[in-house]
């Protein structure tokens, strides 16, 4: 692997970590929100249950590889 | 109410690295001879304190808008990461942090090499600098985003300042790792907060108009705690087994 392939990885690693679906996940929600909050004020709730969603569903996949990979093991 | 939940997120967070980071110091340093691990830990501190010092201002000339929603999504992103680890090693999913077994691996592989009879002990010094510069590196992160953000980055950086003098000196007392810190309920409070003042900040970026303005922190950190709580409680509902560092 060169220096730069290395120091991109550092840096990819050092901000998106174990799951990049929730840094791809927070840029489609802002960009949701964005469009959805102009001229609807009252929608500034959808930023934090969609971000709970995407917790959520981030936990959910990473236990249910953990548990497969467990039964896998046993 | 910002100004406090700054100060206590700086301080957490670099309270948390530096006890990882110690754990490093203290394994080479007493297998191998303090001089060189100092040395290493002091001039990783330099290097951190310089990347504050130079990105800091830096940041402080965007206009406010646009450093809200950068920083905001960043320290989401971020903050979703500290987070989820928490929550997974908080559910039995993940293996929790275990300070001894680091130490001691550590000091394995610090004693399977050759020792330098005189001057400067080169490992010693990178395994020192490379523990605690990319542990501290998190830190600075959150030192120059936070305190960016809301214009206080020396009152973020004092913070982490604080929280590094604190566990040296433990580490100094004990002189051992310090395996009996919360480490995971600490990262699951730094995790809540850096989530929370992202989703606040990058909101206001593109446009929220948060109920009750500043306030809504407190509510929005309420929100964080609870869902997080809640997976918790259901990760642990799941059949047992011993956890594992597979969860990805």
């Amino acid at each position: 692997m060169t220096f730069v392939a290395r120091f991109a990885r550092f840096w990819f690693d050092f901000i998106v970590g174990d799951d990049w679906r929730l840094a791809v996940g927070v840029v489609i929600v802002l960009g949701a929100v964005d469009t959805a909050v102009s001229g609807h004020p009252g929608l500034w709730w959808i930023l934090p249950a969609s971000i709970a969603a995407l917790l959520a569903v981030s936990v959910r996949t990473a236990a249910r590889k953990t548990t497969a990979a467990r039964r896998l093991q046993s | 109410m910002t100004t406090v939940l700054l100060f206590a997120a700086a301080f957490i967070a670099c309270a948390v690295e530096m006890v990882e980071a110690l754990t490093i110091v203290l394994a080479v340093g007493v297998t191998r001879g303090w001089r060189s691990a100092l040395v290493g830990a002091g001039s990783a501190l330099a290097a951190l304190s310089v990347v504050v010092a130079v990105l800091g201002p830096a940041l402080a000339v965007l206009p406010i808008d646009t450093l809200r929603l950068g920083v905001g999504a960043l320290l989401l992103v971020f903050g979703l990461q500290w987070l989820r680890k928490a929550v997974l090693r908080a559910g039995g999913v993940k293996a929790l942090h275990d300070e001894g077994a680091i130490f001691e691996d550590e000091r394995r592989a610090a004693r399977a090499v050759g020792q330098t009879s005189t001057g400067m002990d080169w490992y010693t010094f990178t395994v020192s600098f490379k523990g605690v510069f990319l542990e501290g590196l998190e830190v600075a992160f959150i030192v120059v985003t936070f305190g960016g953000a809301q214009h206080h980055v020396a009152l973020a950086a004092i913070a982490a300042a604080a929280a590094a003098a604190a566990v040296l000196i433990a580490g100094l007392v004990v002189h051992r790792p310090l395996s009996r810190v919360p480490e995971n309920t600490m990262k699951f409070a730094v995790g809540a907060m850096l989530a929370t003042f992202g989703m606040f900040w990058a909101g206001e970026g593109v446009g929220v108009h948060w109920p009750g303005s500043d306030a809504a922190l407190i509510g929005l950190l309420a929100f964080t705690f609870f869902v997080s709580g809640a997976l918790v409680a259901s990760l642990r509902r799941l059949p047992k087994a011993a956890p594992a560092e597979v969860a990805a």
